[in-house]
């Protein structure tokens, strides 16, 4: 059996310039070569957020048909995590969806934890809802800017950030980064967080409302904005559920579901909150599903601040997270715990076990298999973002170009996720 | 009667042959279908009025080497108007001849069963649009197999090439 090296294929210089053009990339159906343009759109283009490749077929400013074309920032983390043992492997998570490293900890943990069967104390439960919305709020934020930079609203971009970092801030006191922060752990957090935590978040509840009026302000009554993106890349109903659309996106489009209440982990059933609806499936709605999802994580955030009570955050098994670090002076078998679980780690099935939570951007999926080692068989992530960038030739056939840009930016769509 | 077994059930009457074998781990319910009837089972269970698994959350194929067969591929179905989630799995020993591709039933198939070729290399029978989605173009392989060099393998000379050969991962046959 030969080796699997790549090599250059050779095929390659017997296709004529058209077919070459129709084929790079995509294998996208060209439905006339002879009178329409074809362009490629990115993969450097500022409004693809990344590096997303757009192959268009252009009948004048016209649409005629797209394929998105992906897969410039793969870096194979799903191989890589295979190689990693249970807890080294969670760091590569925060990688996918930089924008939104909590949700990504969470899935992967929780497929962990479901795997081993473990139980997760209250206490952690209520930071883990607390800081995921927490990040859901920072990652609407970068959307909010980005779209809107996007159609040229400069100040909003600036705006956003300027709040995001107050959540940063909040990310760095609690786990020393401020992005890639590996906060939760299988079976519980990294550390109890510390005693400025509650001020700063209850702080920042105080100052959010307003500043989400402000955005509000600035675009929901913008009439150059509302030409934008009112009647812009709708999506049906029927058609984002039968393409699998996911999270905001679907619900922009009157699908009435969210994982978090529908499908409950961590406890979120315990909590007074409402799901956004739009019927209309455009840009417009996609746009005010997220606005207003922001405000509920707020309501969200505030009963989780009002209900955390002292209490450990992490299970009592040493097997799996280690042991208090007073206890490796007195105990001989802490000291045993500590150093089995750095260096060996913890054996985890044989089985398979699939884990769903809803990320900002939606259906966010863990599919984790082991096979009585310490390392995952196989850990595939279901990421919202690549199975949402499937329904944009859907959107955005017949639409003009210039929109492409503004239905882009409205499935919120992070290559990070998307090429893993 | 709970919801895993009444989808057990269903699938007994209306498609006799098609479960292989059932499952459960974790409180989640595994159902085994023989690769032929893989469409079959799909369009039941979404069209059936008591089932109604409308939304395709997932694809994913799994490299179980050095067991036999091979390959399996899960399909991870949500049914939204009964809050309920099940997974369709197919075995697979020849992944060119995988199992046919479900985009009749759920269209973003055609994208998931893309990156299952891709990245593991088990071809969706059907499909058209298979292509590289991840991976360069002119890639040779595919990655995520178990099989897959990840750098540090030994350098095969004609020497020493069987020795290095059989230490090799592979199927069992």
């Amino acid at each position: 059996m030969g080796l699997l090296i790549p090599q250059a294929s050779d095929s390659i210089q017997e296709l004529s310039v058209e077919e070459l053009r129709a084929k790079v990339g995509t294998g996208m159906e060209i439905v006339d070569p002879e009178e329409h343009m074809l362009l490629s759109m990115g993969p450097q283009h500022p409004s693809t957020h990344g590096v997303l490749r757009v192959l268009v077929e252009l009948d004048g400013e016209t649409v005629v048909n797209l394929a998105p074309d992906i897969g410039f920032l793969h870096t194979g983390i799903e191989k890589n995590m295979e190689n990693k043992r249970f807890v080294k492997a969670l760091v590569m998570t925060d990688r996918m969806d930089y924008l939104t490293p909590a949700t990504n900890n969470l899935v992967y943990a929780m497929a962990v934890e479901k795997l081993m069967g473990l139980e997760i104390p209250e206490r952690a439960q209520t930071i883990r809802v607390i800081v995921s919305e927490l990040s859901r709020i920072a990652s609407h934020l970068v959307w909010l800017g980005t779209s809107a930079l996007d159609l040229a609203a400069m100040s909003v971009f600036l705006y956003c950030f300027r709040e995001r970092e107050i959540i940063l801030d909040i990310f760095e006191m609690i786990a020393g980064q401020r992005m890639m922060i590996s906060y939760f752990r299988p079976g519980g957090l990294w550390r109890d967080v510390p005693e400025e935590f509650v001020p700063a978040v209850r702080k920042f509840l105080e100052i959010m409302p307003a500043k989400l009026a402000d955005y509000e302000a600035l675009l929901g009554q913008n009439p150059i904005f509302l030409a934008r993106t009112k009647d812009v890349g709708v999506i049906s109903h029927d058609d984002a559920i039968a393409w699998g659309v996911s999270g905001p996106s679907m619900r922009g489009s009157g699908v009435d579901w969210d994982n978090r209440r529908d499908q409950p982990y961590c406890g979120y059933e315990t909590y007074d909150f409402e799901v956004p609806l739009e019927k209309e499936g455009d840009v417009w709605a996609r746009y005010n599903v997220r606005m207003r999802e922001m405000r509920e994580s707020l309501r969200i955030i505030r009963q989780g601040l009002d209900r955390l009570k002292p209490g450990p955050v992490n299970i009592a098994n040493y097997k799996v997270v280690p042991p208090p670090r007073a206890d490796l002076g007195t105990s001989m078998e802490a000291v045993i715990h500590h150093f089995k679980v750095w260096t060996e780690g913890y054996h985890a099935g044989p089985g398979y076990v699939y884990q769903v939570i809803e990320s900002p951007r939606g259906e966010m999926a863990c599919y984790l298999r082991g096979d009585g080692g310490n390392k995952p068989a196989r850990v595939h992530f279901r990421t919202p973002s690549f199975v949402n960038l499937a329904a944009l030739p859907l959107m955005g056939r017949g639409a003009y170009i210039a929109d492409l840009v503004a239905m882009i930016g409205s499935i919120d769509v992070v290559l990070g996720e998307i090429d893993r | 009667m709970t919801r895993d077994d009444m989808v057990v059930d269903k699938l007994r009457a209306a498609l006799p042959e098609a479960i292989e074998e059932v499952s459960d781990f974790q409180g989640e319910r595994t159902i085994f279908i023989r690769k032929d009837k893989i469409v079959d089972a799909c369009r039941l269970l979404r069209d059936d009025p008591d089932m109604r698994y409308n939304y395709l959350s997932d694809i994913v194929a799994d490299d179980l080497l050095p067991e036999y067969p091979r390959f399996a591929v899960s399909y991870h179905l949500l049914s939204m108007p009964n809050k309920h989630r099940i997974r369709l799995r197919v075995q697979v020993e020849d992944p060119d001849e995988g199992p046919e591709t479900v985009a009749a039933v759920w269209p973003v198939a055609t994208w998931l069963e893309t990156e299952v070729w891709d990245l593991m290399g088990v071809r969706c029978v059907g499909n058209k649009g298979l292509r590289r989605l991840f991976m360069p173009e002119d890639w040779q392989g595919h990655p995520l197999r178990k099989d897959y060099p990840l750098g540090y393998e030994e350098v095969q000379f004609s020497f020493n090439w069987q020795e290095i050969d059989a230490r090799k991962p592979r199927a069992k046959q």
